[in-house]
C-alpha cells in the first residue's frame, strides 16, 4: 500500500472521464502539497517516469506508479515541513528516456547548468526580501579591471556600490566568489538593495569576483588567496572609500567558492574579520584516500592541513549548508573546529540542497549577523 | 513654544510643503539634516518640494570641524559617548532577563494566584530599571558638560540662521547622530519662539524621553530598549516612526507591554502621513497616529493635553 494525495485519492475513486483528469489538472498546481509530504504527478504516454532529485539519503530515481485508468502517473515523497527541493522528471518512452522539467509545475530555478522544477514543501514560504522592492533604492553595478600578476592575466571584478553611496563615507567591504552566479541566480543585487533598504545591513562595498579555473583556484590554490590579499582588496581601497579594518572585511562564497573563501582567510589570518561559508565543499580524510574523486584532491590536502592547524582565521563565522546534500556531514564536522579556535560561528541548517535559493535564502540570517546594520538606530 | 509638528516618514509621501501652509509659514526655513550624516545638506529634494529656500545649519559637518580644530572637545566627546555605549550594554544585559522574567510570568495560567501579582511587580521593575538608566545617562552627560558648549564663533553662525528663518525643519536619519549634534550646539534652547517640523528621529528627539524598538529584527530578541533623555520639548510622548513597519501592532501583549512600560507617557505612531500638531505642550491636532494602549489595543489619540510631568518620575 502506497501514500496517495487524498485529492489523487477522490478522482481516482471517482473513475474519472478524460474531461474530469483535465479539469482536475487546471484546478490544481503541481506537485500536490499537503502536510505529510508532496505528490508529483505526470500525464503522459511512457514507459516508465521517475523522480529525479538529490537529496542525499533517498535513492536518487525514485518510481512513479500509473494512477488506474486516468492516465496519470504520480508518486508521494514524505518531506519535512520547510523544505524545498529542485527535482527532473525522467520520462521513459518509445525506449529512449529523457530528462526533463515538470511540466505540470511552472516553478523554476536556474543554476549554471539550466533549470530545474521546484517543489516547496508545506511551509516552504520565499522570503519576501529576496523579491524586488519597489520602495529600496537600487544600488549599481561597476566593473573594474585590473592586471594580475599573480595570474598573469586581466581580472575583471563586479563592484556593487550601494545607493546613496558617498565618497565622504567609508564601507565594509564584502568579496563574493561566484559573483556573476550569486546575481543571476540567488538575486543578491536584490537581496543586499532590501536588506540595505531595511537597515538590517550597513551599506557595503560588494566585489563580486569570478574565477578563471574554478575549480582549480578555489580548491585551496595559494594563488588565489594571494590575488585576493594582495591585489584586489588594495585595489579596491584604492577605488572606494573602506573602512579598512577585519571586522568590516569579509569573504563569501558557496560550494567551492566557501574552500576559497576559507583558504584566503587561513592564508591572512585575521585579516578577514567575516566569513560566509554556504555548504562548502569541506571534504577532508582522517586516513587513506577520499571518496570524493580527483577534483576534490587539492581541496581535501588543504582541508587535511587546516584541520590539523587551523588556527584563528577570522573574528565571525557564518555557516550554513542544507540537510539535503552529502556535504552537511562535512559541514557538521567543521563546526566543533572552527569554535575551538575561538572565532565567534554560527551555523544554520536548511531544508534545502545544494543550489542557489537555499544559499540565496539564508543571506539575510547571514549578512545581519555578519554586518549588522543600523536599524535600531536610523529612523527616516 | 510656538508651534510644534511631528510627521511620519517623509521620503515617499511629503506633507511638509501643506504642513508650512496651514501654519502660515512665509519665507525660507531652516533644516537640520545631521541624521543623514554624511549626505547632510543635501536638501535639494526638500527645496523643490517647498518651493522655498531651505538653509541647512549644517550641524553634523559643524561638529567634525569642531572636533578636527578642537581636541579637548574631541577628546571629552569620545570619552562620554564610549561611557554612553556601556552603560546601554550594562542596560540591555539586565533588560533582557527583566523582560524575559516579564514574559515568563505572562505564560502562567491564569489560575495562579500569584500571577498577577509578580506581572506587576516585574513590570514596576522593568520601569524602575528604564528609569536607573536615564539617570546614570543624565549622570553621565553632567560629567561632560564643556561638550555642549561650541565655540563662539560657530555658534554664532548658527544663530545666525535660525534668527533669519520662523520654521524649523528637523529631519530623521541617525538618531544618536542627531540628538548628539541637537544637544551639542544647544539648539532646544534656540527653538522656543520657532515652529518646529519633526520627522522620524527628528519628532524623537524632541520628546522627553527615546525608545529603540523593532519587533521583528534579523537579530535579537526585538526588545525595545530606552536609549537617551531627549530634548524635551514635547513632553509625556514617545514618538515611534515607522511603527506598521517596526511593530508587530496586532500583536497585543507587546502592545500592552511597551505601553504599560512607557506609562503615562503616550506612545504615538509615526506613519506616512501621520501629523501631530503641539502646541504649549497641547496636542491640538492628529491624523493618521495611533496611540499604543496598555490593553494592548490602537486608538486615536485624543487632541488632549499629553503633557505628563511625572512621565520620568
Amino acid at each position: 500500500m502506497y501514500a496517495m494525495n487524498k485529492l489523487l485519492r477522490e478522482l481516482a475513486d471517482s473513475q474519472p472521464d478524460s474531461r474530469a483528469v483535465e479539469q482536475f489538472l487546471r484546478c490544481h498546481s503541481f506537485p500536490l502539497v499537503d502536510p505529510q509530504g508532496v505528490t508529483f504527478v505526470y500525464q503522459g504516454q511512457a514507459e516508465s517516469v521517475q523522480l529525479l532529485h538529490w537529496v542525499y539519503g533517498l535513492p536518487s530515481q525514485q518510481p512513479f506508479q500509473r494512477l488506474q485508468g486516468t492516465g496519470l502517473w504520480h508518486l508521494h515523497l514524505e518531506l519535512p515541513l520547510g523544505s524545498r527541493i529542485e527535482y527532473k522528471l525522467n520520462v521513459r518512452k518509445d525506449g529512449r528516456s529523457e530528462w526533463i522539467q515538470d511540466p505540470l509545475n511552472r516553478l523554476q530555478a536556474h543554476d549554471p547548468f539550466g533549470a530545474n522544477s521546484v517543489c516547496r514543501a508545506s511551509g516552504y514560504r520565499r522570503p519576501d526580501w529576496t523579491r524586488p522592492d519597489p520602495e529600496a533604492c537600487p544600488g549599481r553595478l561597476d566593473e573594474i579591471r585590473l592586471r594580475s600578476r599573480v595570474f598573469s592575466r586581466q581580472e575583471r571584478v563586479g563592484v556593487y556600490v550601494p545607493p546613496r553611496f558617498r565618497k565622504t563615507r567609508r564601507y565594509p567591504l564584502l568579496i563574493v566568489h561566484d559573483g556573476d552566479d550569486y546575481l543571476n541566480y540567488s538575486q543578491l543585487q536584490t537581496v543586499l538593495d532590501n536588506l540595505i533598504h531595511r537597515l538590517e545591513v550597513p551599506a557595503l562595498i560588494v566585489a563580486l569576483t569570478n574565477a578563471g579555473e574554478r575549480l582549480n583556484e578555489y580548491a585551496g590554490q595559494d594563488a588565489h588567496a594571494e590575488f585576493l590579499t594582495r591585489e584586489l582588496v588594495p585595489r579596491l581601497a584604492k577605488d572606494f572609500p573602506l573602512i579598512g579594518e577585519p571586522s568590516a572585511r569579509g569573504l563569501m562564497g558557496a560550494s567551492f567558492g566557501a574552500v576559497a573563501a576559507l583558504h584566503a582567510a587561513w592564508k591572512a589570518p585575521g585579516y578577514y574579520g567575516r566569513l560566509l561559508l554556504q555548504s562548502g565543499s569541506f571534504a577532508f580524510s582522517d586516513i587513506g584516500k577520499h571518496g570524493h574523486g580527483e577534483t576534490f584532491d587539492p581541496v581535501v590536502e588543504f582541508m587535511n592541513r587546516f584541520r590539523r592547524n587551523p588556527g584563528r582565521p577570522s573574528e565571525r563565522v557564518f555557516v550554513s549548508c542544507g540537510i539535503y546534500e552529502s556535504l552537511i556531514y562535512e559541514s557538521r564536522s567543521l563546526i566543533p573546529l572552527l569554535q575551538e579556535t575561538g572565532m565567534q560561528v554560527r551555523f544554520q541548517e536548511a531544508p534545502d540542497g545544494h543550489n542557489w535559493e537555499n544559499w540565496r535564502d539564508r543571506l539575510r540570517d547571514a549578512l545581519s549577523w555578519l554586518f549588522p546594520g543600523p536599524l535600531w538606530m536610523v529612523y527616516e | 513654544m510656538a508651534d510644534v509638528v511631528f510627521l511620519g516618514p517623509q521620503r515617499l509621501q511629503p506633507s511638509v510643503d501643506q504642513i508650512l501652509e496651514k501654519l502660515g509659514v512665509q519665507g525660507p526655513v531652516c533644516a537640520v539634516t545631521a541624521g543623514w550624516q554624511e549626505r547632510e545638506g543635501e536638501v535639494e529634494e526638500l527645496q523643490r518640494h517647498l518651493d522655498r529656500q531651505v538653509f541647512d545649519l549644517k550641524l553634523y559637518s559643524r561638529a567634525d570641524r569642531l572636533f578636527a580644530h578642537n581636541p579637548l572637545l574631541r577628546k571629552a566627546h569620545s570619552r562620554r559617548q564610549a561611557m554612553l555605549r556601556d552603560q546601554q550594554r550594562a542596560y540591555r544585559l539586565r533588560l533582557y532577563h527583566a523582560l524575559e522574567a516579564l514574559r515568563s510570568l505572562e505564560q502562567l495560567p491564569n489560575s495562579s494566584s500569584a500571577r498577577s501579582s509578580q506581572i506587576r511587580a516585574a513590570m514596576t521593575a522593568l520601569r524602575q530599571l528604564d528609569r536607573h538608566h536615564l539617570r546614570r545617562i543624565e549622570q553621565i552627560h553632567s560629567r561632560f558638560p564643556e561638550t555642549s558648549i561650541p565655540e563662539r564663533g560657530t555658534r554664532e553662525e548658527v544663530l545666525a540662521l535660525l534668527s533669519s528663518c520662523r520654521a524649523v525643519l528637523i529631519a530623521g536619519g541617525h538618531i544618536a547622530v542627531l540628538l548628539n549634534r541637537l544637544r551639542l550646539f544647544g539648539l532646544h534652547r534656540q527653538l522656543q519662539d520657532k515652529t518646529v517640523i519633526a520627522w522620524s528621529a527628528g519628532a524623537m528627539a524632541l520628546c522627553d524621553r527615546v525608545v529603540l524598538f523593532h519587533d521583528r529584527p534579523p537579530q535579537g530578541a526585538g526588545d525595545a530598549e530606552v536609549f537617551e533623555k531627549g530634548l524635551g520639548i514635547v513632553k509625556g510622548v514617545i514618538a515611534l516612526p515607522q511603527a506598521g513597519q517596526r511593530l508587530v501592532l496586532d500583536d497585543r501583549q507587546r502592545i500592552s507591554r511597551l505601553a504599560r512600560r512607557m506609562s503615562p507617557a503616550h506612545c504615538l505612531t509615526l506613519d506616512p502621513g501621520s501629523f501631530l500638531h503641539f502646541r504649549s505642550d497641547r496636542l491640538v491636532e492628529c491624523r493618521q497616529s495611533s496611540r499604543l494602549m496598555p490593553r494592548g489595543s490602537l486608538m486615536h489619540p485624543k487632541a488632549e493635553n499629553v503633557r505628563h510631568e511625572q512621565a520620568l518620575a
